[in-house]
């Protein structure tokens, strides 16, 4: 079944523009529980209580504000927040490009696809081109009353927008000291390298499966069923030995599977 | 190959979240309540369930969940790598920095000058709050950082979303798009072009009406514990252990 779009746009290239649909490129699927009352296993609701009284204090009367310092709040009313939000717009204005990777991974948040809407002309020369020239775009656009910046990727023969993190929430490695202790020598280098190469390979998403997903998943099958597994306590591992004798196993271990496979 | 690892996020809460409070500008608290009762309803007084059909629920228990958590470890186990840049950005989530555990500075700094000598990342599997996490380590200036993956079954294709075949496009448009794409280059990635207007002017509001009266409320804060700021980086720069 396709999925529907979450929001329509326009990718404003210069003074082109081509019409744009979001689809979220992900589906996240943790399991999911709801909160029930234990005495009658009924969804529970949710509401505002003042903690110090207790009491419900009703939608109306709630107001929101910006904590400056502990216990300091500074109120903005619903006319002031308005008042903030920027004008509507269907814009992606996408302000400059640069090289792909350029970007280090930890800006990027959440990944969406856009798909042509209407004209697929545009659409496909865009990715085409962004795919000859190895380039990312960087855009801004407003979507539902909130600023996003992303950046424009093209894989394989559509486009993602990946929304991007903000410069105040990001921390990267350079603002953080090179760890403390003895640089390793040129022997443990040597064997560190050997068994890295030994592990070394293709990423294969296609490896990979969510094992505790599934665990709990047939937990709750059997359960619902009337016969919930006796589940037996976990244990808690923690290693820490001298580092040669660490490298040395694990070059040992995986020569044995080697010559066994 | 394991290395016993502490692990930080490596992203702090967004600038610009408002709290909110009651008619006399006390913070207010989100609580659970019995629709049938109007009863307010406490930790023990709840319980999870998953909803198997329609207003249907098995009730699975901390205990449980508990149980089905793989063995707990704080190493992470590097099954493979892989050359740095052929991870597809798609699968990741969440970045965190590790930092070494006690004892095991060598290793994590062995680790980290190989992986970034030869330009690999690891990927390993990573117990976290009670759940398996399958996340690419990446190494930069000595210093490793765990990227949380999707997992392959979370990704959409371009057939689950209904994406139309691609279709061949003119060359003149193509090289249009070129053009601009050249005019518009940059070679590097410049985040401050990015300041969110928005934001910005949230918080000069915010700095402009604390000098109104009538708008800033003062209330006792509750015990400062909960809601001290603590600062990433300190506590980053402390865990690496390094020079200030």
């Amino acid at each position: 079944m396709a999925a529907r779009a979450i929001w329509k746009g326009q990718l404003k290239v210069g003074t082109t523009k081509v019409p744009v649909k979001l689809y979220s490129a992900v589906e996240d699927k943790t399991v999911r529980f709801h909160i029930l009352d234990d005495k009658s296993k009924a969804r529970v609701k949710q509401h505002m209580v003042d903690p110090d009284s207790g009491e419900e204090v009703a939608a109306e009367e709630i107001q929101k504000g910006y904590e400056v310092e502990p216990g300091k709040f500074v109120i903005l009313t619903e006319e002031d927040l308005e008042k903030l939000a920027p004008p509507a717009s269907r814009d992606i204005e996408v302000v400059e490009f640069v090289p792909q990777d350029e970007i280090s991974q930890q800006w990027y948040d959440r990944p969406y696809y856009l798909g042509p809407d209407g004209d697929e002309k545009d659409y496909f020369a865009l990715v085409e081109a962004l795919n000859n020239k190895k380039s990312e775009g960087i855009a801004h656009w407003m979507m539902r009353g909130k600023y996003y910046a992303g950046g424009l990727r093209p894989v394989d023969d559509y486009l993602f927008l990946f929304t991007l993190r903000d410069a105040e929430e990001v921390i990267l490695a350079d603002q953080l000291p090179k760890p403390a202790g003895a640089a390793p020598t040129q022997k443990e280098l040597n064997m560190a390298k050997q068994l890295v190469e030994m592990l070394q390979g293709e990423f294969n998403p296609k490896d990979y499966k969510d094992e505790y997903r599934k665990r709990v998943m047939e937990f709750i099958e059997r359960k619902a069923k009337g016969h919930a597994p006796r589940l037996r306590p976990v244990k808690t591992k923690r290693q820490a030995a001298a580092l040669d004798n660490v490298l040395a196993k694990s070059i040992a271990a995986l020569k044995k599977e080697k010559r066994a496979a | 190959m394991s290395v016993p690892v502490n692990l930080f996020p490596a992203a702090r809460g967004g600038r610009a979240s408002l709290r909110m409070l009651g008619p006399d500008g006390q913070p207010l608290a989100r609580r659970y309540y019995a629709e049938k009762t109007g009863k307010d309803l406490d930790a023990d007084e709840v319980v999870r369930g998953y909803e198997i059909k329609k207003d249907k629920y098995v009730v699975v228990t901390d205990d449980e969940l508990e149980r089905l958590e793989p063995e707990k470890t704080r190493d992470i186990n590097l099954t493979q790598f892989v050359p740095a840049d052929s991870i597809p950005p798609l699968y990741f989530e969440r970045g965190y920095f590790l930092t070494p555990a006690a004892g095991s500075t060598k290793a994590y700094r062995l680790l980290a000058e190989t992986m970034e000598k030869n330009g690999l990342a690891g990927i390993a599997t990573f117990v976290m709050r009670g759940k398996e996490y399958l996340v690419a380590i990446f190494s930069e200036r000595g210093i490793l950082r765990a990227e949380t993956m999707r997992f392959p079954d979370e990704i959409r294709s371009p057939d689950d979303v209904g994406l139309p075949k691609k279709k061949e496009a003119p060359a003149a448009t193509v090289r249009k798009f070129e053009k601009l794409i050249t005019t518009k280059s940059k070679k590097q990635f410049s985040p401050t072009k990015l300041a969110d207007k928005q934001t910005d002017d949230l918080l000069k509001l915010v700095k402009k009406k604390e000098k109104q009266r009538g708008s800033v409320v003062r209330v006792e804060s509750e015990a400062d514990a909960d809601h001290k700021v603590i600062d990433l980086v300190q506590v980053l720069k402390k865990s690496l252990g390094g020079k200030k």
